[in-house]
Order: C-alpha cells, then sequence, then structure tokens
C-alpha cells in the first residue's frame, strides 16, 4: 500500500482511493477551540475518545488520554463527557 | 396504450399502476430494496414488501426510518456490489436529495421509481414535476413516462443504462395518474430480464480484502474533475440508451427506438403547431391532436423521453419543421420561467431554425388538464408568430385571479 492513499485515485470511478485518505487529509485548522487534558485529573477511562465525532481524543498510556490536534475540530463533546472534567476547551488565540 | 405496442394477451394483466411498477421490480430480483411509504408511491414499496415477505424473490428488503436513510442504505448496498433499488416521491425525494447528489458523484447505479408530485407548500399531495426537476442538476439519469407499462419498461431500461455509465436513474411517472390508474401491462418474465439485464459487475466494491476509499474526500485538485467524469458519463447515457431500446425491442417487442429513443412523436412530422409536453398529459395532447387534425390543424406532439441527458439535438431535429412550439409543463423555476422551456430554448440557440415558443405552466399539483385546455392553447400559441416577442413567451392559462391579491 502506497504512502499517499491519492497517488492512484481513480476520479473516474467515484474518487476511489487507497485506504486512510482521512490521516494525510489534516483537518484540525478549522478549529476556534482546542481541549486540554489535566493529566492530573485524568482517570483514562476513555469516554472522550468514545464520544470524539473524529477519533482525536487517543490513549497514550493506561491512565491517561491525549488529543491529536490534527484532527481535532474543537467541537468540545469530549469535554462536555468527561466524568471528571479533566478536560478544559481554551480558545486557539489564547 | 398511447406509446408502445402491448397487445392485451396471455402475459397482460389489467393492474395499478403502483403494482405494476413494484411486479416489474420483482422481475428484475435487485439484491437490495430500500424504501420509504410516501403518497403516491406507497403501493410500490408495500407491493415489493408483500412479494419480498412471501418469499417470491431473493431481495433484501431493509425497512428504514427515512427516504435519507433509503438513500443512504442503497448507496452503501451499491458500493459494495448490490443491484440497489429505491422509490420515492415529492418531499422524500427532497429528503434523499443529498445522498442521491453523492451517489452519482460516487458513480453508484441506483435506480428509484419517482411517483412524481408537487413540493410543499402548500401541502399538496398531487402530481406535478416540481420533484424531479429540484433533483435536475445532481448528475442523475432522468426518464419520464407516459403510461404504466413504460413506467415498468423504463425501470428496466434504467438499470441497463445505469450500469454501463455508473449513474443514478430517476424512473419518473405521474403520481396518481399513473400510479393509481388501472391499466393493461405486461410484467416482463425473469427469463426475459436475465437475457437483458446481465449480473451487475462493478468496476470497484467496498471489499474488506481489497480495501479501499470510495468517494474520498476529494480536495480542490479533484473535484472539478469529479464532475466533469459524472458530465462525460451523462453525455455517454444518450449513445448507451440508444443501444439499450433497440436491445429492450429485441427481448421485449416494445419499440421506443424512435429519435434514438430520446423522444417519442406523434403526428409531428408535418405539424406546424408542435406541443412538447412530458409524462401523462400526452395522453389528453394526443386525443386533441386526433381532433384537431380532423379539422384540418396540423397539429404534433413531441415528448421526450429522457429529461437528463437532455435530448437538444433530438428535439432540434424534431422542432425542425415547426412554425410555432407550445410548451406545456407542469413544473417552474421560481423566479424565472419553465425549466423545461429554457432547456429547449437553449438547445434552439444552436439551431439553424428558431421557431417562436410560448410557455404554459398547467397542471400543477394535480389541477386537471382537459381538451378543451389543450385547444385553447394551440390556438393562443398559434398567434405566436415572432421569436423576439417575449412579452407574451410565457403564461399560467389555469391560473385562478379571483384567489390572488397579485402581491404581497
Ligand atoms: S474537541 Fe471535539 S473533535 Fe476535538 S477531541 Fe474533543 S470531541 Fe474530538
Ligand atoms: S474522558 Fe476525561 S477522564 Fe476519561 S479518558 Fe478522557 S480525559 Fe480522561
Amino acid at each position: 500500500m502506497s504512502s499517499d492513499p491519492y497517488e492512484n485515485l481513480s476520479i473516474s470511478t467515484g474518487a476511489v482511493a487507497q485506504p486512510n485518505t482521512s490521516l494525510v487529509n489534516k483537518t484540525g485548522s478549522w478549529r476556534q477551540f482546542r481541549p486540554v487534558i489535566d493529566a492530573d485529573a485524568c482517570i483514562g477511562c476513555g469516554q472522550c475518545d468514545t464520544y470524539c465525532p473524529d477519533q482525536a481524543a487517543k490513549q497514550v498510556d493506561d491512565q491517561l488520554y491525549g488529543i491529536d490536534l490534527d484532527y481535532c475540530k474543537g467541537c468540545g463533546i469530549c469535554a462536555e463527557e468527561c466524568p471528571t472534567d479533566a478536560i478544559e476547551m481554551i480558545r486557539e488565540d489564547s | 396504450m398511447a406509446t408502445a405496442d402491448s397487445t392485451p394477451g396471455e402475459d397482460t394483466q389489467v393492474m395499478k399502476g403502483t403494482s405494476a411498477v413494484a411486479k416489474g421490480v420483482a422481475a428484475i430480483d435487485p439484491d437490495v430494496i430500500s424504501a420509504y411509504p410516501i403518497t403516491p408511491q406507497t403501493g410500490v414499496v408495500e407491493k415489493l414488501s408483500e412479494i419480498v415477505a412471501d418469499g417470491d424473490i431473493d431481495s433484501e428488503f431493509i425497512k428504514v426510518d427515512s427516504e435519507f436513510n433509503a438513500a443512504s442504505t442503497c448507496i452503501g448496498a451499491s458500493a459494495a456490489g448490490a443491484r440497489a433499488f429505491s422509490a420515492t416521491s415529492s418531499q422524500g425525494l427532497k429528503l434523499m436529495s443529498e445522498p442521491l447528489f453523492t451517489a452519482a458523484g460516487h458513480r453508484l447505479p441506483i435506480v428509484m421509481a419517482v411517483a412524481n408530485r408537487s413540493l410543499s407548500g402548500p401541502l399538496s399531495i398531487w402530481a406535478d414535476h416540481t420533484d424531479c426537476f429540484a433533483e435536475r442538476d445532481g448528475g442523475m439519469m432522468q426518464f419520464h413516462a407516459e403510461d404504466v407499462q413504460e413506467a415498468i419498461d423504463h425501470v428496466l431500461l434504467s438499470f441497463k443504462v445505469a450500469e454501463q455509465v455508473n449513474l443514478p436513474a430517476l424512473s419518473n411517472f405521474d403520481g396518481f395518474i399513473l400510479t393509481h390508474v388501472q391499466e393493461p401491462a405486461n410484467i416482463p418474465t425473469e427469463a426475459e430480464v436475465s437475457e437483458f439485464l446481465p449480473p451487475r459487475d462493478p468496476a470497484y466494491t467496498l471489499d474488506p480484502s481489497d480495501p479501499a476509499t470510495m468517494g474520498a474526500y476529494a480536495r480542490p485538485e479533484h473535484w472539478t474533475e469529479a464532475r466533469y467524469e459524472v458530465q462525460a458519463a451523462l453525455e455517454d447515457a444518450r449513445d448507451v440508451w440508444t443501444d439499450a431500446v433497440e436491445e429492450f425491442d429485441d427481448v421485449f417487442g416494445r419499440d421506443y427506438t424512435e429519435y434514438d429513443g430520446m423522444i417519442d412523436t406523434y403526428r409531428a412530422d408535418d405539424a406546424e403547431t408542435v406541443i412538447v409536453a412530458l409524462g401523462s398529459i400526452c395522453g389528453t395532447i394526443r386525443g386533441v391532436i386526433d381532433e384537431m387534425r380532423a379539422d384540418g390543424e396540423l397539429v404534433g406532439l413531441v415528448r421526450p423521453r429522457v429529461h437528463r441527458p437532455f435530448p437538444a439535438e433530438q428535439l432540434r431535429d424534431a422542432l425542425s419543421g415547426a412554425h410555432q412550439v407550445a410548451v406545456l409543463t407542469k413544473e417552474n423555476s421560481q423566479g424565472f420561467e419553465s425549466a423545461l422551456a429554457s432547456e429547449i430554448k437553449s438547445a434552439l440557440y444552436h439551431a439553424e431554425h428558431q421557431p417562436p415558443m410560448k410557455t404554459y405552466i398547467l397542471g400543477m399539483a394535480g389541477r386537471d388538464v382537459t381538451s378543451e385546455d389543450i385547444k385553447a392553447i394551440v390556438a393562443d400559441a398559434e398567434t405566436a408568430t415572432d421569436v423576439m416577442d417575449f412579452s407574451e413567451s410565457e403564461s399560467w392559462p389555469q391560473l385562478r385571479e379571483d384567489i390572488i391579491s397579485g402581491g404581497i
């Protein structure tokens, strides 16, 4: 499999590409807020991962989750769902 | 039966339009059927769900909670290689609009029977072409049936062409006028269908053993090309359709080959006044033409069978001797004029002969169109002598002045 999923793109059959086009399209630039996880408060429950519509929340180790800002849209769902209020949404310009 | 030789015989049954279309689809036995009931289409999916529940065909009938999901289910099934069918009408077609544009862009040959109906508001359940014209620009092929037999046959032809050019097709037939009429119709046999419609052979399918992204996120450097390819596929669809109607005649013995299968005409060869119209209204128009011809008036009919791709060349040809053209249409593009009239004018821009044309918007939302209405329109159209006279180029002959205030 090519590292560029668009390498053999077939537009004439309806934009058929290699898998993982979503990985090369870094869509995090649309964000106005970003989630910041308080490592001390995070219990590693994975709720942020379950609810994130972009699968941007990722397990870092047994106890801690992190956010892949290349894909995070800043919607704040993870912060809403986090049972320990470990996630704070902060303005991108601050 | 105006359009094809369907001699009542052993294979011919008198039945309601919705049941007839359902039985035609059952003869195709698509892999997946997913639809949601909406008036006046409901009978099509009710009958199909019954046929599937009785075990008479092998199709997977996937129940869904809305037309959006019916179209989306067909997209998933079609992407996985299935032959997928749906049916809808009016608001249901609007709810499908978003996934249907996607289906065209993803090059998925989903076929849908559309029982044409006006769009809200005000609420109306009755027939006109507001619904299918609203989907005009999405890359779907569009066909218009005049009678029940054509409604069945166009579904078969739609699958045949859709799977060769990889585009979805809307097989339109007028709500109530054709869905709820009882007409003799010939239901194709499975043997005929298997001769006409080979198993689908898609270039790509969703396959876990050979993963691919279908309908990838197209970046600005890709998207124009994707739309160009849909346009090119629609251009190709003309020849594919022409071949399909010829093969259809060989297999089923019904001849739709006039003007490459793109348009159907009635007493148009020597006609001075030519009426252009779509769908079931043409039955009434044929009767009026016979009466007027008996009085020596040279009137004829040109009926586009295919609306997308647009039969521009065939229309230029069929209207090349017309002294006047009257477009009778059950839609308009709000804020300008009838879309059908605009398109015919656009086609004639490239023609040597540009007859004066008048457009008549009528029969909207099920309003009855009588022989007298059509005779009055022909008489009015005959006064059109100057193609440059725009002032009177469009009228709403059935408008009730008594219930409008003429403004806000
Ligand atoms: S802000 Fe939204 S997109 Fe970003 S990680 Fe949280 S849930 Fe996902
Ligand atoms: S939801 Fe909150 S506590 Fe749970 S893993 Fe995510 S950040 Fe940690």
